[in-house]
């Protein structure tokens, strides 16, 4: 196709230091990286922006204050650990975030509204989709974004712990093994509360609703999970304390990580699910990844344009 | 280049029967335009269709039926080509109040696919085109309406497209910033040679920054042309002429004459200088020939005699009336 431009006003030589051009409109004959460098930019964008980076002064305060709340406990345990030489750590990989819990709900309540609340309610959204991405991109870089700001405000801990425990000269294979398990734990886990906690966050345009609905979801589920389990425990009936532990995202993992990942279990008289039990509670996990992501594409779909 | 196509022959846009169908409504109906290179105004009143053309021209809602192409390229099938080389700036308010332009601008250049390093070169550029200068580091939540309608501007030009789609750029401009941003719509064509549509309610400032028209209604076509075409198929003249001792009203000796030729005045009452101006129809070249001859014949001077240009909304609302009695004939 030859399209005959319009004369456009050539770029000016570089002069006269002193003197300032009016150079005119230019225009731009570079390279044109499409939808999968665009859906890059964004999840870079959007993981930078987790943490307060490329934000003012004030966002970067709770991400960043939780981050070192997440990592002082296991500083702290490892200083203990290496002082006492302890022949383990106290804390075991895998429980790890679910000692810390709060710190990761208050995070994904803090940072997935600000992720997609903020693009719908500045209705900045029919921006992206006029342009050469589409609703499956942003919600990939959106979700995929979260989940590493979670894993890294997760895994840091472990790596804390990790090389404390390597510090502390305590046995190499086991410390690795334990660690690993944690990863995969961590890796689930940002998986499962960042989907949760962005379809949430997608559903209002309002920052404070996204806040105050992710935190009731994450904590009241956990409440109500963890008494009913207790009553379940006083009332001798511990075959239905793993049931009742699906209902809730923070029991999930520690479902799945103690029937498959070595974990002790955090229910009530350490009453984990047994292997059976566990692959229902790793479909059940699996299934809400998806169908949380299944839910932002329909919810993006909507609002287009 | 080997072949060169002139810019006239090139169509930007083209529709053929596009329907649009909402349960309840229809947004467009059997519209047919084409519309070539240039400023093209896309009028008509609220729900008239021009935001639902305007998604369907970015390839993001389908059309019911018919089809449409943008810069050569099938709207149903080559979407995402066709928004790589598009600019959109919407009717709302789309900028977050916490970022500076700059940053905004150059992640919005990001998502148009332009690397780094050339993000944020053209965006420095275009904030400067759109007449942002010191003030873009600043966070857009406070701006003026003026300053955030150039913003939006600059996101949809960053990425120097060939077609721009400005959706009331003007809304909510005073009337001095509706001059300046009309101004910059008529340079995004002169001196970026970048095509534009740019939609609005208020025909008279598509007048003046317009090339083409085209005129929806109820998701109809009513018309398409350009803004020569609209304001000189029916000229209208003013005429006056001095007075004389014979004729001491020149002009009611004017008027006479001329309906003693058979050829009919306005009334000019309610324009300036009412009494001394005579408004009649120019039929062509001849009725210019006949004023001339008149006025010589009676011994006046003839002090003035221009076309008045008519405002596209006269031509709106009397076709809009006429469609109205069509429909009222047939039913």
């Amino acid at each position: 196709m030859a399209v005959e431009q319009p004369v456009r006003t050539p770029v000016a030589p570089s002069g006269d230091q002193t003197r300032i051009h009016n150079i005119g409109y230019r225009t731009y004959d570079g390279p044109r990286l499409g939808r999968t460098y665009a859906t890059r930019s964004l999840y870079s964008q959007s993981l930078r922006g987790a943490y307060g980076l490329g934000r003012s002064v004030k966002s970067k305060v709770l991400p960043m204050l939780l981050f070192v709340v997440m990592c002082v406990p296991a500083a702290i345990m490892v200083a203990v650990a290496v002082a006492t030489k302890a022949k383990d750590l106290p804390v075991d990989y895998t429980r790890y975030a679910i000692l810390m819990q709060a710190v990761i709900s208050l995070y994904v309540a803090s940072q997935a509204p600000q992720s997609v609340s903020r693009d719908l309610r500045f209705k900045t959204v029919p921006l992206y989709f006029s342009r050469p991405i589409e609703t499956a991109d942003y919600v990939r870089a959106k979700y995929a974004a979260l989940a590493s700001a979670l894993f890294v405000l997760t895994a840091a801990p472990l790596l804390v712990l990790y090389i404390g425990a390597l510090l502390a000269k305590l046995d190499f294979a086991d410390q690795t093994k334990g660690f690993a398990q944690g990863l995969v734990s961590v890796t689930l886990l940002s998986l499962l509360f960042a989907g949760i906690g962005l379809v949430i966050a997608s559903v209002t345009p309002r920052r404070g609703f996204g806040i105050a609905a992710v935190i009731a979801v994450m904590t009241i589920s956990y409440g109500a999970v963890s008494t009913l389990q207790a009553i379940a425990e006083a009332q001798n009936s511990t075959g239905a304390i793993p049931w009742i532990g699906l209902f809730s995202p923070v029991t999930l993992i520690d479902g799945v990580q103690s029937a498959f990942l070595g974990a002790t279990s955090a229910f009530p008289g350490a009453v984990g699910p047994t292997n059976g039990e566990g692959v229902v509670y790793v479909l059940v996990v699996l299934g809400l990844i998806a169908a949380s992501y299944g839910l932002l594409l329909r919810r993006y779909r909507k609002v287009g344009l | 280049m080997a072949w060169i196509t002139t810019v006239e022959d090139v169509t930007v846009i083209a529709t053929e029967s596009l329907s649009k169908r909402f349960p309840r409504v229809t947004a467009l109906d059997r519209l047919s335009v084409e519309i070539g290179p240039g400023v093209t105004g896309l009028v008509g009143a609220n729900g008239a269709g021009k935001s639902t053309l305007i998604k369907i021209l970015l390839g993001l809602s389908p059309a019911t039926e018919g089809r449409a192409e943008v810069l050569g390229l099938d709207v149903a099938t080559k979407g995402a080509a066709i928004r790589e080389r598009v600019g959109y700036m919407p009717e709302h308010d789309c900028l977050p109040p916490d970022v500076s332009a700059t940053e905004f601008v150059v992640h919005m250049a990001r998502m148009s696919g332009l690397p780094p390093t050339a993000a944020r070169e053209r965006t420095a550029d275009t904030l400067r085109h759109v007449g942002l200068y010191e003030e873009r580091y600043r966070p857009i939540g406070g701006y003026s309406t003026g300053m955030k309608q150039r913003v939006k501007l600059a996101q949809a030009l960053v990425h120097d497209p060939q077609l721009v789609f400005l959706d009331e750029p003007t809304n909510g401009l005073d009337p001095v910033g509706r001059d300046e941003m009309l101004g910059l719509i008529r340079r995004i064509h002169t001196d970026f040679g970048i095509s534009v549509l740019v939609t609005s309610h208020l025909l008279g400032e598509l007048e003046r920054t317009c090339d083409h028209v085209v005129v929806v209604d109820g998701g109809k076509l009513l018309r398409s042309s350009s803004t020569t075409d609209f304001t000189q198929t029916t000229t209208t003249l003013a005429i006056e002429v001095t007075d004389s001792d014979e004729h001491p009203d020149g002009t009611r000796a004017v008027r006479e004459a001329l309906h003693a030729r058979g050829v009919d005045t306005h009334d000019s009452s309610g324009l300036p200088g009412a009494g001394h101006i005579l408004l009649l129809t120019a039929q062509g070249e001849e009725t210019y020939d006949l004023v001339r001859d008149i006025v010589a014949d009676l011994g006046l001077g003839l002090v003035r005699m221009e076309q008045r240009r008519h405002h596209i909304s006269e031509v709106f609302t009397s076709e809009a009336e006429e469609r109205k009695e069509a429909a009222v004939h047939g039913s």
